[in-house]
């Protein structure tokens, strides 16, 4: 590597790695003007602006050639913009939902939004990193923001209770995960992803490799609340603030898969980790959606219902092949959009004090009468979480299902389809006891009929957002397929297609 | 530009219908604003007549399809929201969006001050929208979307005033039977997809010589079924004379004008397929001839004015699947044509009589008559209608003479030409055609006795409701005349897109021209393709014929019930004895099917399915539920909130991880 001209070159690329760098600075403007003006409402409009502009820009770079930036560290355009833009997007739209809720818990503190910038950069780091170094620096930024997001209400016992469980599992992952770096690059010579499978080749070191490998993946494992090491998810998710647990469930997950993809693609060769995602993806889905048929808190329902969504991703992973990471991509997407919209309407339904951890969903029974357009759109999201046609969850379990039975893998995917059909019965409930119960049978503590919710005019534009884009998302043509080309494009590239 | 015409034709119904629909809904303070709503709701139909016309006018001969985008590709199977514009397209077009217009104009006077304004228009363009997609469509899922969505549109109008039971079982009713047909459309969808593997009209029509004879029959019979259903033919029809529970607007539009011609514009566009299966054409025009027969019969006994107007439109559908049966496709849409225009003016000239009496209605119930029992459709309260209303009497005349076939008005020609190409058909050796035209011209007959009855106990005699003439109905405003008579002008001169054959030796028939394949057109023709001609003084014979019977159905109706009045239904009665008994039931066909299929299935459904359904299928799925909600909270049990048993059960992951990578 020649580094005389290092200087040059790294300021050369900044302007590739604009959106990362946007978010950055004005995270820092943030803090800055936080520290002179506490809480001063104009804060989340600088990161709303920076997250819109990032996303423009990424937008623009959909079409354009891949590339990577400061020596072969991260990846721009093409596929990078792809994920880039769930991620800023997802951000983007927690961070509306969040501002009139965080005022009515009242928490509205300027960091949150400087630490979800940095988490979002910490994001995507992780997921258009192209070294085991650049991964593992993304995911401990990310992970540290959203350590501190869980824990923000902090004079709620239970806040901070998972806070820190979330923080010594996370650790305790972390440690796996660095360890795995380390075995491969013991065992490659490189922590650079697409010369590992060459590195590899000529060291033949097997059981250093694939021991690393089982390391890396447990660390991915927990990132994304896959069984069993999803025990933490619940307790967290039913403890963050509600608008942060929806931002973390979709863009933390979405990078953390991401990265994964690109791990499974490039660094590893096409043998042994089938089995481990599918046995992984069987236990997720299973586990995910049963738990969640027991659950009568609405927060801690949808934690395992989302843990139960990671399962279905798993199932487009294990297929192997150009559709099935491109389907994982495109029901990340949509994963994101639904889960964003599910938790934004719980947000603003709350009543109990404590960010929603203890109020039953019986507490909220006919508040769809009461609240029309909430009780349509959380009945939307939760067919689409289903994977009810025409809506985008069900174009989302297509694209993760069919590349996987294309794999041979039907048996998987039968599980899949068992498994949706289980999810039903949870997400029906809500809708039932929304739309169908009558508000009288409400439980004595909850509001009193006709007790209204503040509903803001800027959360009823995300649900709309979310909603219209849930029923369009499946008719766009060719969305499904934006990112399959990249994979094939990168396979021509390095001459294994 | 002709590409994006076509998006525009068809997109400004549908931007119309969210326009007057979901905006109106969100925002209730609009509900009220009727000019706003109106002038939407007709523009979004007006501006695609008039681009219809542009395109009809500037069509240069050649077909051309503009396709969007691709709906779904699953497979073999590639969907393409694809609008063939061509010869046959237009014309319907041009009847569906001339029509619509007028009718929207007209509405707007007829529901002035109903609740639902808003809603009504959005449903009239919603109509418009699927019915353009169905008449435009380039393959048959396309058609069928329109073909699904007229019918929606038809039930959520049957049903528009939903409040009266009445309405609503009248909705369900519409609804259910038209399930039977749509489900032979499915079926011969599936046949034909599977065969050809190509649902877009080129695949099916180049495709047809491939197909065995057994394959294109059942094909065939199937579409006609599908037919059945929605342009209310034997043994499906039963559902038409019921929809007249929707406004009067509606029936014009849906039940007289448009949506119910869909069936024949279907066996039109198939037509090459038709063709080749001569055994279900026999089978076409036998039913068609029945129906019409059938159903003028019914009509004689009817009461109610939209009912006499409703079986004469089953009767007169009749009539264009007799064209169809014997292979004058053509002629089957030339009737559809000027059908459209004198049956759509019948029906808004009753709406207009039915404001009228609702105002009489009204005004007895101001002076404290008890008027539960009066009916504002039934023609014994009516009477002598003339003198209150003078435009709607002089355009309800002339769509009378025009459907009785009056020689020179717009009906005689289409009527004429379809008699015609029957017996020209057994002529070329096709013997039931003889008979199909032998029940043809005493249906005709029938029709221009039904309709002069309805015209005279209508428009003349004495009236008949309480009070009369200090109550009186008054002529209805200026936005329901002039669609009644811009649509009385096209009942008289509409026919002359289609001179008969013994002018100018078919010369002057511009519509066979325009339409026909052997002129450049979409339509294919059996009699075209075979036979000979028959000589010109069996021709005019023929036309006297057809003429005379008119002109005699109408003189004695006339006679028989200006000097009567509505005594002389009771001279029928008992002159025609149980002839009439029956007619006046209606063959008891509701009731055969209530005994034969409808209560045998609720019953079966009631004693035996649902208590299956209740206890096994609940049962097992409860079961089920109950199974996996109760593992889940011994799952749940994991989940203790300690955080060492959390590492401890990642370890175990960690372990199964490891085992399942270093070892298997």
């Amino acid at each position: 590597m020649d580094l005389s001209q290092a200087y040059d070159a790294m300021l050369g690329d900044l302007a590739g790695a604009f959106p990362l760098v946007l978010l950055a600075v004005a995270g820092l403007v943030i803090v800055v003007w936080d520290a002179f003006r506490n809480n001063d409402p104009l804060l989340p409009y600088i990161a709303g602006g920076a997250l819109a502009i990032g996303l423009v820009f990424e937008g623009s770079q959909l079409a354009s050639e891949q590339t990577t930036l400061f020596y072969g560290n991260i990846r721009a355009g093409g596929f990078a913009a792809f994920i880039n833009m769930v991620l800023l997007g997802g951000t983007l739209l927690s961070v509306v939902l969040s501002v009139p809720y965080l005022r009515q818990i009242k928490h509205a503190y300027g960091e949150v939004y400087a630490l979800m910038l940095f988490a979002t950069v910490g994001m995507m780091a992780l997921a258009t990193g192209n070294s085991l170094i650049m991964l593992f620096v993304g995911l401990e930024t990310m992970s540290v923001c959203l350590y501190i997001l869980v824990g923000l209400v902090r004079k709620d016992e239970g806040s901070i209770e998972s806070a820190f469980k979330y923080f010594v599992l996370g650790a305790f992952a972390t440690g796996f995960f660095l360890y795995g770096i380390a075995l491969l690059y013991g065992a490659t010579g490189t922590v650079y992803l697409h010369e590992m499978q060459s590195g590899f080749a000529q060291s033949g070191a097997t059981t250093m490799f694939w021991a690393g490998v089982g390391l890396l993946l447990v660390g991915f494992f927990f990132k994304v609340s896959a069984v069993p090491f999803h025990m933490w998810t619940p307790d967290a998710y039913q403890g963050a603030p509600t608008t942060l647990t929806g931002y973390m469930s979709t863009t933390s997950k979405a990078a953390a898969f991401t990265a994964l993809i690109l791990v499974l693609y490039y660094a590893l060769p096409p043998e042994r980790w089938t089995t481990v995602l599918a046995v992984v993806a069987v236990l997720t889905m299973v586990a995910g959606n049963v738990l969640a048929l027991a659950q009568d808190n609405v927060k801690r329902m949808l934690a395992y219902s989302s843990i139960a969504h990671g399962g279905y991703i798993l199932v487009g992973l294990a297929a192997g092949t150009a559709a099935g990471y491109s389907g994982a991509l495109y029901y990340l997407l949509i994963y994101s959009i639904m889960n964003i919209g599910a938790f934004g309407v719980i947000a603003l339904l709350e009543w109990d004090g404590k960010i929603g951890r203890e109020q039953t969903m019986e507490s909220l029974s006919g508040i769809g009468t009461q609240r029309p357009f909430l009780g349509l759109a959380m009945a939307v999201f939760m067919f689409s979480l289903i994977g009810f046609p025409p809506f985008g969850g069900f174009f989302g379990k297509v694209a993760v299902f069919g590349p996987a039975i294309d794999a041979g893998l039907t048996w998987l995917a039968v599980i899949g389809l068992l498994a949706s059909v289980a999810s039903a019965g949870y997400y029906l409930r809500v809708v039932y006891v929304f739309s169908f119960k009558s508000a009288d049978e409400r439980p004595a503590e909850a509001p009193a009929t006709g007790t209204g919710f503040n509903v803001p005019f800027s959360s009823l534009a995300v649900l709309s957002l979310c909603v219209v884009l849930l029923v369009v998302v499946g008719f766009i043509p060719g969305l499904r397929d934006v990112t399959t080309h990249y994979f094939i494009d990168m396979a021509v590239a390095a001459g294994t297609l | 530009m002709d590409a994006l015409l076509v998006r525009l034709i068809i997109l400004l119904p549908l931007a119309g219908a969210i326009l007057t629909g979901l905006v109106p809904l969100f925002m209730p303070g609009l509900r009220k604003n009727e000019s706003l709503i109106s002038t939407i709701g007709t523009l979004a139909v007006a501006v695609p007549f008039g681009m219809v016309v542009y395109l009809f006018l500037t069509f240069d001969g050649n077909a051309f399809v503009a396709t969007f985008y691709t709906w779904m590709a699953a497979g073999d199977l590639s969907v393409d929201f694809a609008y063939r514009i061509d010869q046959l397209s237009l014309i319907m077009g041009l009847v569906v969006l001339g029509v619509g217009t007028l009718i929207h104009v007209y509405s707007i006077g007829y529901m002035h001050g109903d609740d639902g304004f808003w809603k009504f228009f959005s449903y009239l363009n919603l109509f418009i929208f699927a019915m353009l997609n169905l008449i435009l469509a380039d393959n048959l899922v396309v058609l069928f979307l329109g073909w699904e969505g007229v019918g929606l549109c038809s039930f959520l109008l049957i049903g528009f005033w939903y409040t009266d039971l009445k309405n609503s079982a009248a909705a369900n009713k519409a609804f259910i039977v038209n399930r039977i047909g749509d489900f032979a459309f499915l079926l011969a969808m599936f046949l034909l997809f599977r065969e050809l593997g190509g649902l877009d009209f080129d695949t099916l029509l180049n495709g047809v010589d491939t197909l065995s004879s057994t394959t294109v029959t059942m094909a065939v019979l199937l579409l006609f079924l599908a037919a059945t259903g929605k342009s209310a033919q034997i043994p499906l029809f039963v559902w038409l004379p019921d929809a007249m529970a929707g406004p009067t607007p509606v029936s014009a539009l849906i039940h007289a004008a448009t949506m119910v011609t869909s069936g024949l514009y279907l066996l039109a566009r198939m037509s090459d397929m038709v063709l080749a299966a001569p055994g279900v054409m026999v089978l076409i025009a036998i039913v068609g001839a029945l129906t019409a027969l059938v159903a003028a019969t019914i009509a004689i006994t009817q009461t109610d004015i939209k009912r006499v107007l409703a079986y004469s439109t089953v009767s007169q559908l009749g009539f264009m699947f007799m064209a169809v049966g014997v292979g004058a496709f053509f002629v089957a849409i030339f009737h559809v044509v000027t059908h459209a225009f004198f049956k759509a003016l019948l029906f808004l000239g009753s709406g207009s009589v039915i404001h009228g009496m609702h105002e009489v209605e009204h005004d007895l119930e101001h002076e404290g008559h008890d008027t539960s029992s009066f009916d504002a459709q039934d023609m014994r309260t009516m009477g002598n209608l003339k003198a209150y209303m003078p435009a709607t009497h002089i355009t309800f005349l002339i769509a009378t003479l025009a459907i009785a076939g009056i020689p020179l008005l717009s009906g005689f020609f289409s009527k004429d030409e379809i008699l015609f190409m029957a017996f020209q058909a057994g002529y070329n050796g096709m013997p039931v055609a003889y008979a199909v035209w032998a029940v043809g011209i005493l249906t005709a007959l029938l029709t221009a006795v039904y309709m002069t009855r309805a015209y005279v106990l209508t428009f003349r005699g004495e009236e008949r409701w309480p009070e009369a003439p200090s109550i009186a109905p008054h002529e209805s405003p200026l936005s329901m005349t002039l669609p009644l008579w811009t649509l009385a002008i096209l009942a008289i001169v509409g026919g002359y897109i289609g001179l008969p054959g013994v002018i100018a030796d078919g010369d002057w028939n511009w519509i066979h021209h325009y339409l026909a394949q052997d002129y450049g057109g979409p339509v294919a023709d059996l009699a075209d393709s075979a036979g000979f001609s028959l000589p010109l003084a069996l021709k005019w014979l023929l036309i006297a014929i057809g003429g005379g019977v008119a002109i005699l159905g109408v003189s004695l109706a006339w006679v028989a019930y200006d000097r009567e009045g509505l005594a002389f239904d009771d001279r029928l009665r008992e002159r025609l004895g149980p002839l009439y008994g029956v007619w006046e039931v209606k063959y008891r066909l509701d009731e055969v099917y209530d005994a034969a299929l409808v209560n045998p299935i609720r019953d079966i459904m009631g004693q035996g399915f649902a208590k299956a359904d209740a206890s096994v299928v609940d049962g097992v799925v409860n079961g089920a539920a109950r199974g996996a909600a109760a593992f889940g909270r011994v799952l749940g049990r994991i989940q203790t909130g300690v955080i060492q048993r959390y590492a401890v059960m990642m370890v175990l992951g960690v372990v199964i991880v490891m085992a399942l990578i270093l070892f298997v």
